[in-house]
């Protein structure tokens, strides 16, 4: 398929999916501060750093409270991840590449941009957003279930998933890396790694939250019963069959990967095969403990994952998607 | 609701005659029409328009913020053309494009009708879309028009002439398969018992055609659709039509040449190109041969063309059968070439670039329509009944400065339609696009695009301009 288009398939997913982050962040952030344990204020402090726009944020609000951070997260055209800029991206990546993809996704991506342009205008969501997030999320997987049932499970399909995929391993490190923001500096130093006295009530509320975040909970409680630090970080980044799990987003992108490809796992042929094979076999052969007692600790592996993964995504677009530069022969003086 | 009170104002109407009584074809849908209940019609066009809305049907106004799309505006009552009537148009079209490639072909090859006489060397040479550098050309298989969207209209007379021959590359063809199938989903009643030629088959026989007129030498050709891109107004239509083909979309910067060869990137590398519908003006189609300021053309594409390693629909060079100053020499054309008189009539018109004529013109200014010889869209078209005193006196000095530019026709009274308004029915002035394919025979697609004028008494169906459009049936005798 044409270079351009599957960068534009790669990139309309990963929107969709970062579109849907957002939502399920905001969301475990609304659930966080009607809890009480901790102060909304560093709540949504926090949302705004989990979010990597902190810069943008500031330079144009005074004050990270529920209605500056969702209008920022939500609707804010200006910030080119919140929901509304993450589907005008999608749906117009979606309508340079509208032959390569089926009519039933095509209108499920329009009617969801649609639906968060009129939510913008109205402005009404702003308050009483939970209708607002849940519909985000149901169009998200709406799109990736329609794709899966209406597009063939080819090149472009492929590209699809492996954006999504790549985009949620993204965001669960990220999600996981928010207690790096709830705690103050001094805090964070005094507590020792992975012991007992993580788990008072505090933290207990906050990992719940995380798993709540990524739909994990249940399928948390039936591998790992009580919520701990230790063990929701061991599910959210090492379980291969849990799908928001950083480690089954890489197991799943790498397969697609080697589809396209037609490479095999184990070795590879390229700068995209080589830098996400690498990733997903640390992940692989990786161990909580080990990342716990670790100086660096949690923040610190997820900061590496994160850079890593970064790596992984400029590699694909270098393999398939920038132009090749073009020889002299056949070209006129 | 009651027909009875539509009213046909004085102009030729394409669903009732003068005493609202159905023309033939038409029966069945003003029975099914007169048996809809109150508020019915408001209801289904309301669902239309939703249905439009969000299966993204849309199309970009120019001067307007870049990515502005619009819904065109489709009304949900259909025009109607009886198969007898169809029958003659079809042959009309298929003669009058017959004739064209072959004057096409003539005036870059021997000018056998240039040197008769039959058509001004003048008007030829100095026509806007003549391209020099396609002298000596044969595309593939003799064809250089190979798509055709010819403008139709009925007079007040009831006669139906041809208004303007769109040789280009004329958009449209999208919306027609598109109105239909959202008229079946949103009036499906209105179908029933009807013999209503199909229109879904064009896509197939488009990509027949591309693959026809391929290089000999392409075994398997790999065809696709060239694209300016998702600003241009008519990208709609080109990632509908590549997807109902299944040939890829591209744009210029996705084709490279190599050794006169056309290829295009891909995530496996290079991949040999055989035809390229081109949706792009032959001035941008490559920086090259033509304007050099072009972003979204392929450099060296006239070369590969040239060397026949490639085929280009339509030909580069074909808009000159497109100028209306040609147009206005389309009978002769078909005389000369096939010694029988055009079926379906041009409309009276005047060339400004023969001084006589240019001098009837300007003494009358304020009766005619005059029109810019080489714009399309509507541009540039002042209607002298209904200009200001200033509006003509500025069309006079651009006619005065470039007679060449201009012809002038009579103002037409368009015949009108049955057309939703509120929960009632008013007559809207309409005109007719069929579209036409010229591979191994000529194709003429059932019906075509009926444009609206929605506005109360206006003439202009342009979607520039406050246009719509409606499903176009050619009925059948007997019930199905």
């Amino acid at each position: 398929m044409l270079s351009r288009v599957a960068d534009s398939v790669y990139w309309m997913n990963r929107q969709i999916e970062r579109a849907e982050n957002v939502a399920r962040a905001v969301e475990t952030t609304l659930d966080l501060a009607l809890d009480g344990t901790i102060s909304p204020g560093r709540l949504w402090n926090a949302l705004v750093c989990t979010f990597g726009d902190e810069a943008d944020f500031w330079a144009r609000f005074g004050l990270a409270d529920q209605a500056n951070v969702i209008s920022f997260l939500a609707f804010d055209q200006t910030n080119p991840n919140s929901i509304a800029s993450c589907l005008q991206a999608a749906r117009e990546n979606a309508r340079t590449v509208r032959d390569m993809i089926s009519t039933p996704m095509w209108e499920e991506i329009n009617k969801a941009h649609l639906y968060v342009r009129s939510a913008a205008a109205a402005n009404a969501e702003i308050d009483h957003p939970r209708e607002f997030l849940d519909e985000v999320k149901r169009a998200s997987q709406l799109i990736t279930g329609v794709a899966d049932a209406t597009m063939s499970h080819g090149e472009a399909w492929h590209f699809a998933r492996m954006g999504r995929l790549i985009e949620r391993a993204d965001k669960t490190s990220r999600v996981l890396d928010v207690e790096h923001y709830f705690q103050p500096a001094a805090v964070r130093a005094t507590r020792p790694a992975g012991g007992a006295a993580d788990e008072s009530d505090e933290v207990a509320v906050q990992w719940s939250a995380v798993l709540e975040s990524a739909s994990a909970l249940e399928m948390y409680r039936k591998v790992h019963g009580a919520v701990s630090r230790r063990s929701v970080a061991d599910f959210l980044i090492f379980d291969r069959e849990f799908p928001r799990a950083m480690h089954f987003c890489l197991i799943k992108a790498e397969e697609s990967l080697l589809a396209i490809t037609g490479g095999s796992k184990g070795s590879y042929t390229n700068p995209a095969e080589q830098r996400l094979g690498r990733l997903r076999s640390n992940l692989n052969y990786g161990a909580i403990d080990e990342i716990l007692g670790a100086e660096s600790g949690l923040h610190g592996f997820i900061d590496g994952f994160q850079t890593s993964l970064n790596q992984a995504s400029e590699a694909i677009f270098a393999t398939f998607f920038a132009l090749q530069p073009v020889g002299s022969s056949g070209q006129e003086a | 609701m009651d027909l009875q009170a539509y009213q046909t104002e004085g102009f030729h109407d394409e669903l009732f005659d003068e005493s609202l009584a159905p023309r033939p074809g038409a029966e069945l849908l003003a029975s099914r029409l007169a048996a809809s209940s109150d508020g019915e019609l408001a209801e289904r066009q309301r669902a239309a328009d939703k249905m439009l809305l969000t299966m993204g049907i849309t199309f970009n106004v120019y001067g307007h913020e870049a990515g502005t799309e619009k819904i065109w505006p489709f009304d949900i009552v259909p025009r109607v053309i009886d198969a007898g009537e169809w029958s003659m148009i079809e042959r009309g079209l298929k003669q009058r494009i017959h004739a064209l490639n072959l004057f096409i072909d003539d005036v870059y090859n021997q000018r056998r009708i240039v040197t008769d006489g039959v058509v001004p060397d003048w008007l030829v040479d100095s026509g806007k879309c003549f391209r020099g550098p396609c002298a000596g050309l044969k595309p593939p298989r003799g064809v250089w028009c190979h798509i055709t969207g010819t403008d139709l209209v009925r007079g007040g007379d009831g006669v139906m002439y041809v208004l303007e021959d769109n040789l280009r590359t004329p958009s449209g063809v999208s919306y027609v398969l598109e109105n239909r199938e959202v008229m079946k989903r949103t009036f499906p009643q209105l179908f029933a018992g009807q013999r209503i030629s199909p229109v879904e088959n064009y896509p197939e026989k488009l990509l027949a055609m591309l693959e026809y007129i391929a290089p000999p030498q392409a075994r398997d050709p790999t065809v696709v659709v060239l694209t300016p891109g998702i600003y241009n107004s008519a990208y709609f239509e080109h990632s509908f039509l590549a997807r109902q083909m299944g040939v890829e979309l591209v744009q210029g910067s996705d084709l490279v040449v190599q050794g006169d060869v056309v290829f295009m990137r891909t995530t496996r590398g290079l991949e040999r190109v055989d035809v390229i519908y081109r949706r792009i003006d032959d001035d941008f189609l490559d920086p090259l041969a033509f304007r050099d300021d072009s972003m979204v053309g392929v450099p060296g594409l006239m070369r590969a063309y040239r060397a026949g390693n490639v085929a280009l629909v339509n030909a580069p060079g074909t808009g000159i059968a497109d100028d209306k100053a040609v147009y206005a020499y389309v009978p002769q054309i078909i005389r000369y070439y096939l010694g029988e008189d055009a079926i379906i009539p041009n409309v009276p018109t005047y060339v400004c670039g023969e001084p006589t004529q240019c001098d009837h013109v300007l003494s009358k200014l304020g009766e005619f329509v005059v029109k810019p010889a080489n714009e399309s869209g509507g541009y540039g078209i002042v209607l002298g009944p209904r200009a200001t005193k200033e509006q003509l006196e500025d069309c006079r000095a651009r006619i005065k400065a470039n007679p060449r530019n201009y012809i002038a026709q009579p103002m037409l009274s368009l015949s009108r339609v049955p057309t939703v308004v509120g929960d009632s029915l008013e007559g809207r002035h309409v005109d007719l696009r069929p579209f036409i394919l010229y591979g191994e025979e000529i194709f003429v697609l059932p019906g075509g695009l009926t444009r609206v004028a929605l506005v109360k008494g206006s003439l202009v169906v342009n979607s520039s301009q406050g246009g719509g459009s409606k499903d176009t049936w050619v009925v059948h005798e007997g019930r199905r």
